[in-house]
């Protein structure tokens, strides 16, 4: 898909990881980028540690559905690792993933009742789909960076790699949403997700 | 410039630049962050009102008084409101009157999926869709000018999915609109509903919708989108950004709105195509109007009645329909996905209703409960409720089973924002016939499903002014209830030497289960991690059968039992001490002994005391 138009994604993960300061960032980058821009996320009940998705669509032109659907985004992007297989069928054939190196078990495998997959069904399933996929040890870069909390922003440094905007047009957006006395851990977590997402070319290059 | 807006920080905001005086609402998903953002403008009074039938009596109130008012609640809330819609819409009101009701199709956060433009088409109210936030900051404007213009409450209907997408918005200035009156009217034939009045009133209201039918004929907010004749669709909502997504080449009718629909219009339309569709979320409400003009049309027999649309449902349906091209995603079982854990929503670390659901699971007894976090407390391991249907039943469901002579002693749980949304009068009506129902009011000092909203419980107000509480206890007693418990919740034995004490008398009595919601901010930074002593623990798996979430299986194994030891997660422990109570053997040091202990070692040796977040 030479000179790409239209972007979906769809971030994931658990309940309380910050997928919507991500996907409010993401859409607020996308409109000041020029596109024409929806978000969708659920709040409510899913909250509660359960899985949680975000859309976020970008499109030059106009867009229509707020939701991404099945086999159509371009990038999926994982908080957590078993997340990212629960919403692999969003992924379009030949899409990237980026999946933050990182398993929060739940209730129902601690208890005995399941499995958590390994990690070497991640990387079946995606390579099924002809996709790439990028792990990036979020909490690791964002300690680094001098907050474990501050994985989410990693994460979306790892995503900008793959778009072809520069990467002040990020940093202006997260710049407007993280109190002051945090901006310079947030740069330096964005630095490092950015640097780190594989050497990869970008979408649509 | 245009701002990204959730549908509900555009519906607050058009509310706003309509001139709104007052806005009343009870939260409820998908509907609460309209008056939390509303409430933040100048020049508007915005209060959380009790119950959503008193938030809508309250903007009636406003309404009559001449000053533009809003009412703001989840569909199920209008099941609560509805007996003062309905009044509402026979006496219409002196300045604009709208009512929002935010629909939850595919149930994300309620019991059931009911599609509230049936309450427009049964009260004889207006009801506007928008399908964006640009269109819910510009409907809800409208909605107020055609309020007035019809002397009508107006049903502005938004779903889960427009509420909670955000989609850019151009802003406006607020218009300052003046009070219409000065004083209260004083107009009986128009607001007090005597037989006499409203048998007057009940053909102006007829003839209102037929004059809101003419209006719909000519109003920009229903529109004809030709392109290809071969297909015509229907739609309105968000279902006409699929109807766009999965059908770009198909002609439109676009409804903004839904009731009365625009007969000559739709005529016109379905004339002007080949094959007439109507594509809408949940109930076939536009297609059974369509099909009383005896006009022909598809709908239901393709897209389906229940859940939520999607791009995904759409294009599968319409493509058996013939409608478009199938392009069906990579199955699940050539990717060869796993089954995947469940990751369900659980009651949080340190919630502390999961003392009282420890007890009452102990205990076997038979709990209806009510809406709201506790609700989780079916889940198992804990597996302690065992009806749920609606806000304020399961006192009263409590009460008809032991008045029915079950066999069983009745218990019902409630949380302390559902108390008193419709709590109190099931409680009043258990104290008045004389039940023996144990009502258990899970005090957690704030609503906190939808976020931590102030109650009559917390003594501030939506607008952050101190109020006074309405304490529970003394409000109980002066029910002529006598046997009345207060416990902290936290305290398991405590909880169980008064839950004996009140069941030992055949009689009704409330325990008052008290202590903060572990989330809200200020008990946070109290927070203290609870360790495992290795040594001290079995394996006997007791702690794992609270279900809290920062209880973990350690890799650890008993050398006798071959169990695995407890292991907590420090990130996700708050120090509540409800497992190192049940813990037979003290193996978990409590808040107290985690102090001594670190006296006597390395400081970093322990997750530091003062928490700090």
């Amino acid at each position: 898909m030479p000179s790409q138009s239209a972007f979906s994604f769809v971030l994931v993960g658990v309940g309380g990881q910050g997928t919507l300061l991500a996907s409010n960032i993401l859409a607020e980058v996308g409109l000041a980028a020029g596109f024409d821009v929806k978000k969708s996320e659920v709040h409510g009940m899913a909250q509660r540690g359960g899985s949680v998705a975000s859309h976020v669509r970008w499109d030059k032109e106009k867009v229509f559905s707020p939701l991404v659907g099945l086999g159509e985004a371009d990038v999926l992007l994982s908080f957590e690792k078993m997340e990212a297989l629960r919403f692999a069928q969003f992924l379009r054939r030949g899409g990237t993933v980026v999946v933050n190196d990182m398993a929060i078990v739940p209730v129902t495998v601690s208890s005995g009742t399941s499995v958590y997959p390994d990690d070497e069904h991640l990387a079946r399933v995606f390579a099924t789909l002809d996709a790439r996929l990028v792990m990036v040890p979020g909490e690791k870069l964002a300690q680094d960076a001098g907050n474990v909390k501050a994985a989410n922003v990693v994460l979306l440094g790892a995503v900008s790699r793959l778009l072809p905007l520069p990467e002040d047009a990020w940093w202006a957006c997260i710049a407007q949403r993280v109190p002051k006395k945090f901006l310079e851990l947030n740069h330096a977590a964005f630095a490092l997700g950015r640097t780190n997402a594989g050497a990869g070319a970008a979408l649509g290059a | 410039m245009k701002r990204m807006l959730s549908g509900n920080e555009a519906i607050a905001r058009g509310a706003w630049e309509a001139g709104v005086h007052l806005a009343a609402a009870y939260p409820g998903t998908p509907s609460t962050e309209i008056l939390e953002e509303l409430s933040r403008f100048p020049h508007v009074y915005c209060e959380w009102s009790t119950n959503e039938k008193v938030a809508m009596d309250v903007a009636v109130g406003a309404a009559y008084a001449g000053r533009r008012a809003l009412a703001t609640m989840k569909h199920v809330g209008l099941n609560v409101a509805a007996d003062s819609f309905f009044y509402a819409s026979f006496t219409g009101a002196e300045a604009g009157l709208v009512l929002v009701s935010a629909d939850d199709p595919g149930m994300h956060s309620s019991q059931n999926e009911q599609d509230n433009r049936r309450f427009a088409q049964f009260a004889r109210v207006p009801c506007l869709e928008p399908s964006d936030s640009q269109e819910c900051k510009d409907f809800t404007i409208a909605a107020f000018d055609l309020s007035e213009k019809f002397d009508t409450p107006v049903l502005l209907r938004t779903t889960t999915r427009t509420n909670h997408s955000s989609t850019p918005v151009e802003l406006g200035e607020r218009t300052d609109v003046a009070p219409r009156r000065k004083k209260f009217p004083r107009d009986p034939a128009k607001y007090v509903m005597i037989p006499a009045n409203a048998r007057a009133r009940h053909p102006l209201v007829e003839q209102r919708v037929l004059d809101l039918a003419a209006w719909a004929e000519k109003t920009p907010l229903n529109h004809i989108e030709w392109r290809d004749r071969a297909i015509g669709i229907v739609t309105a909502g968000i279902a006409y950004q699929y109807a766009r997504e999965v059908l770009p080449a198909a002609s439109v009718l676009k409804l903004g709105m839904v009731y009365p629909v625009p007969e000559r219009l739709i005529r016109a339309f379905a004339a002007g195509v080949e094959r007439l569709i109507v594509l809408e979320e949940l109930d076939p409400v536009l297609e059974q109007e369509i099909r009383l003009l005896g006009i022909a049309c598809e709908g239901k027999s393709i897209f389906p009645l229940c859940g939520e649309l999607d791009p995904t449902v759409v294009r599968r349906a319409a493509a058996a329909a013939g409608l478009a091209v199938d392009r069906p995603p990579v199955g699940a079982a050539a990717l060869d996905l796993p089954e995947l854990p469940a990751r369900p929503p659980v009651l949080c670390a340190g919630c502390p209703h999961r003392g009282v659901f420890q007890l009452l699971s102990k205990k076997k007894v038979p709990v209806a409960g009510d809406i709201g976090c506790y609700t989780l407390g079916l889940l198992p391991p804990l597996s302690a409720i065992h009806s749920c249907g609606c806000m304020g039943a399961g006192i009263g469901v409590a009460h008809g089973a032991a008045k029915a002579g079950i066999g069983e002693r009745m218990v019902a749980v409630i949380g302390d924002s559902t108390f008193y949304h419709t709590g109190l009068p099931a409680l009043a009506n258990v104290a008045y016939n004389r039940s023996n129902v144990l009502t258990i009011i899970l005090d957690n000092r704030t609503t906190a499903m939808t976020g931590h909203q102030s109650n009559p419980g917390t003594g501030l107000t939506l607008q952050h002014q101190d109020t006074g509480v309405i304490e529970l206890e003394p409000l109980v007693r002066a029910l002529g209830i006598r046997r009345v418990a207060t416990v902290d919740s936290y305290d398991v034995a405590g909880l169980e030497k008064a839950y004996k004490e009140l069941m030992a008398h055949d009689e009704p009595a409330v325990l008052v289960a008290r202590r903060e919601c572990a989330l809200l901010p200020e008990i946070r930074k109290r927070w203290v991690a609870l360790e495992v002593v290795e040594e001290a623990c079995t394996g006997c798996g007791i702690c794992f059968r609270i279900g809290c979430p920062a209880i973990l299986k350690s890799e650890e194994m008993d050398a006798k039992s071959g169990k695995p030891l407890a292991l907590i997660d420090a990130d996700a422990c708050t120090g509540c001490e409800v497992c190192a109570q049940v813990c037979p053997h003290d193996a978990i040091l409590t808040r107290d002994q985690m102090r001594e202990a670190r006296e006597h070692q390395p400081a970093s040796c322990f997750t530091p005391l003062d928490g700090g977040n």
